[in-house]
């Protein structure tokens, strides 16, 4: 057996034959020619038969994946009709005196480095898409041939790279998962495998070798790992896998739209954490009723300085409008202690987990904060956005954060900006100290959200990240559970609500002690969302 | 001439999708539409020109059309880009 790496883009377990697509090589020779002209309507005959074998295409795409993954297609045939690409083509042909061949060759090369140059991971993957349309014209100019690639069984693809006129000749009920040597998780493979939803393995480099063509083979799209001709042992273990992963995929079908409701009757929400935008389609997908915790800090951390007001609120808003009415509670800005960006310039420090973070950092220079806040007061008028500070330690700090949300609503206002008056504020609860006074916290805010991570590395003293601690760690701590039960009472007692956004939330052993509390609202990551409503509904 | 100024809102920025219908909407006009970033301006009807500006969300374009239906679309496309970008 032999086991090879990559990045897995799209999840699930696939076992079968490997297939390898190859791609014919084509070596352009550069041919001196005597009638350029000649050349170049060459070329646009070859041009036209490319360019109808993409509107066949675009049908078939069309059928078989869908409108937005086919919509490449038509990219494809702007590409060849593009004035820039064609003008460059005719240039070469007349100016050098050269073969079609060698002129498109040109071209791709040409606008695939300029694509590559640029410095968007996007665009950069696009610049395969150059050399994909290009090779059609070049098929046409060689007299390559077009068709099916057959396929007697189920295989699971192996490719260096897979273009997407070549995935689209794929047999789709044939095909099991996709390996490739290069590719990006915005390459046409990976886009397509997560539209398929079958498991997709990237970047496994040279380790793929081509002689593996044929063997059996199984990849794990979760971890990322390939196994050629795995032993029985492995097989087993993938079909475990396989079978769990197919449950989960059931469980979608069976619980999607179903509401989180013990059978007593009491109804719990089920909310999706996220880190990102491209997030959302995974909370809509596995059915979550809001977001307990967008944390906003994806948008310093990819930022190579301060995000704009309006960069920041323009994403805010979306999220708001994708979740369309449905509660988003956005996190502001946790930065400090293990994420770290270096333009905020934050000096070393002994003891990072309790340093100066978060909050800390908000209150202290309040020209970062209120670009926050502005953005998320302006944004809250387009959806149902909560706003939620973090490493809350006292009242006190919370009276600062009101005035400067004063200050913040009386800007916008004097400068004609439509905001939203009333957005509900509430705090994460993950310092013990937060939990001890969660009575007069809770007089303060609309709600609390529990962040069990922090506030267990807080009260057991554990660094989580230390494994030689393993030993001590007991996520289920007593004091823990006591905490957070207080600190539910208290919230009732005021009026507030409480939910749960840390790693706890998802603890299925944990959700019927969690109902008892009276919490209000679990927060998971968005694969955890239908497991939990499972548990909900089988809870007394 | 006419032209408009426009914040791109979407988080994916002008990507090849988008750029494909938006060279579709540009090239049905007999004006010259041009796309602009910073100093840098290129034919809003060639898909290499419009997707190597490589325009990101957040980012401010302006986007000008020149010719006999100008107006028309200019009109067009600020909603075009409302809609889409």
């Amino acid at each position: 057996m032999i086991t090879i790496y990559g990045k897995s883009v799209c999840g699930g377990v696939a076992i079968g034959k490997l297939m390898f697509c190859k791609r014919n090589e084509k070596v352009i020779k550069r041919t001196q020619v005597e009638d350029a002209d000649a050349q170049w309507q060459r070329f646009l005959t070859a041009k036209e038969t490319a360019l109808s074998r993409l509107k066949t295409l675009y049908e078939k795409a069309l059928a078989d994946v869908g409108r937005s993954n086919a919509t490449i297609f038509e990219a494809y045939q702007m590409m060849l009709e593009d004035p820039d690409y064609l003008e460059y083509i005719k240039n070469i042909i007349r100016t050098q005196h050269v073969n079609a061949e060698f002129a498109v060759a040109a071209a791709s090369d040409h606008f695939a480095q300029m694509f590559s140059a640029m410095d968007d991971a996007y665009i950069q993957g696009r610049a395969a898409d150059v050399k994909d349309v290009s090779g059609r014209v070049l098929d046409v100019l060689c007299g390559g041939s077009e068709g099916m690639m057959e396929m007697d069984e189920p295989c699971i693809i192996a490719a260096d790279d897979l273009a997407p006129s070549e995935t689209v000749r794929l047999d789709k009920s044939k095909v099991l998962g996709f390996a490739t040597m290069s590719g990006s998780s915005n390459s046409h493979t990976a886009i397509l495998a997560r539209t398929m939803n079958i498991p997709a393995i990237i970047g496994l480099g040279e380790a793929l070798l081509e002689k593996y063509d044929g063997r059996a083979a199984a990849i794990d799209g979760f971890t990322g790992t390939m196994y050629i001709e795995p032993d029985e042992e492995t097989v087993a273990r993938m079909k475990e896998k396989q079978a769990g992963d197919l449950e989960q995929k059931a469980l979608l079908e069976q619980l999607k739209g179903k509401e989180n409701i013990t059978k007593s009757g009491r109804k719990i929400n089920v909310y999706a954490n996220i880190g990102n935008v491209s997030d959302v389609g995974n909370v809509l997908k596995n059915d979550a009723g809001g977001i307990g915790l967008f944390r906003s800090e994806f948008l310093y951390l990819e930022s190579s300085d301060f995000p704009t007001e309006e960069q920041q609120f323009s994403v805010y808003k979306q999220v708001a409008e994708n979740m369309a009415g449905r509660k988003v509670i956005i996190r502001t800005l946790d930065i400090g202690a293990d994420k770290q960006a270096d333009y905020f310039g934050l000096d070393r420090e002994e003891n990072p987990a309790l340093g100066y973070r978060a909050i800390r950092i908000c209150l202290t220079r309040p020209d970062i904060f209120k670009t926050q806040l502005r953005a998320l007061y302006r944004a809250a008028v387009f959806g149902n956005i909560s706003i939620m500070f973090p490493m809350i330690i006292s009242v006190d700090e919370i009276h600062k954060i009101k005035e400067i949300i004063r200050e913040v609503k009386a800007e916008l206002t004097e400068e004609g900006i439509p905001f939203r008056e009333d957005v509900e504020l509430g705090i994460m609860i993950e310092t013990p100290a937060s939990v001890m006074i969660s009575r007069e916290l809770a007089k303060e805010v609309d709600f609390f959200s529990v962040g069990t991570n922090d506030l267990t590395q807080y009260t057991l003293a554990i660094d989580r990240q230390n494994a030689k601690l393993d030993q001590f760690y007991d996520p289920h701590h007593p004091a823990i559970l006591a905490m957070i039960r207080m600190a539910a009472e208290n919230a009732h007692a005021e009026g507030a609500w409480i939910g749960i956004c840390g790693e706890l939330g998802a603890d299925l052993e944990l959700t019927e002690e969690f109902l008892k509390m009276g919490v209000d609202e679990l927060s998971v990551s968005p694969s955890m969302v239908l497991p939990l409503r499972k548990r909900i509904r089988e809870c007394g | 001439m006419k032209d408009f100024k426009y914040v791109i809102t979407d988080p994916a920025g002008i990507q090849e999708r988008l750029a494909g219908i938006l060279v579709k909407q540009a090239a049905g006009y007999q004006s010259a539409v041009k796309i602009t970033k910073e100093d840098r301006s290129v034919d809003a009807k060639s898909i290499f020109g419009v997707m190597g500006l490589g325009v990101k969300t957040g980012e401010e374009v302006a986007i000008s059309a020149e010719g006999a239906d100008e107006e028309k679309a200019i009109a067009e496309l600020e909603a075009f880009f409302k809609e889409n970008l």
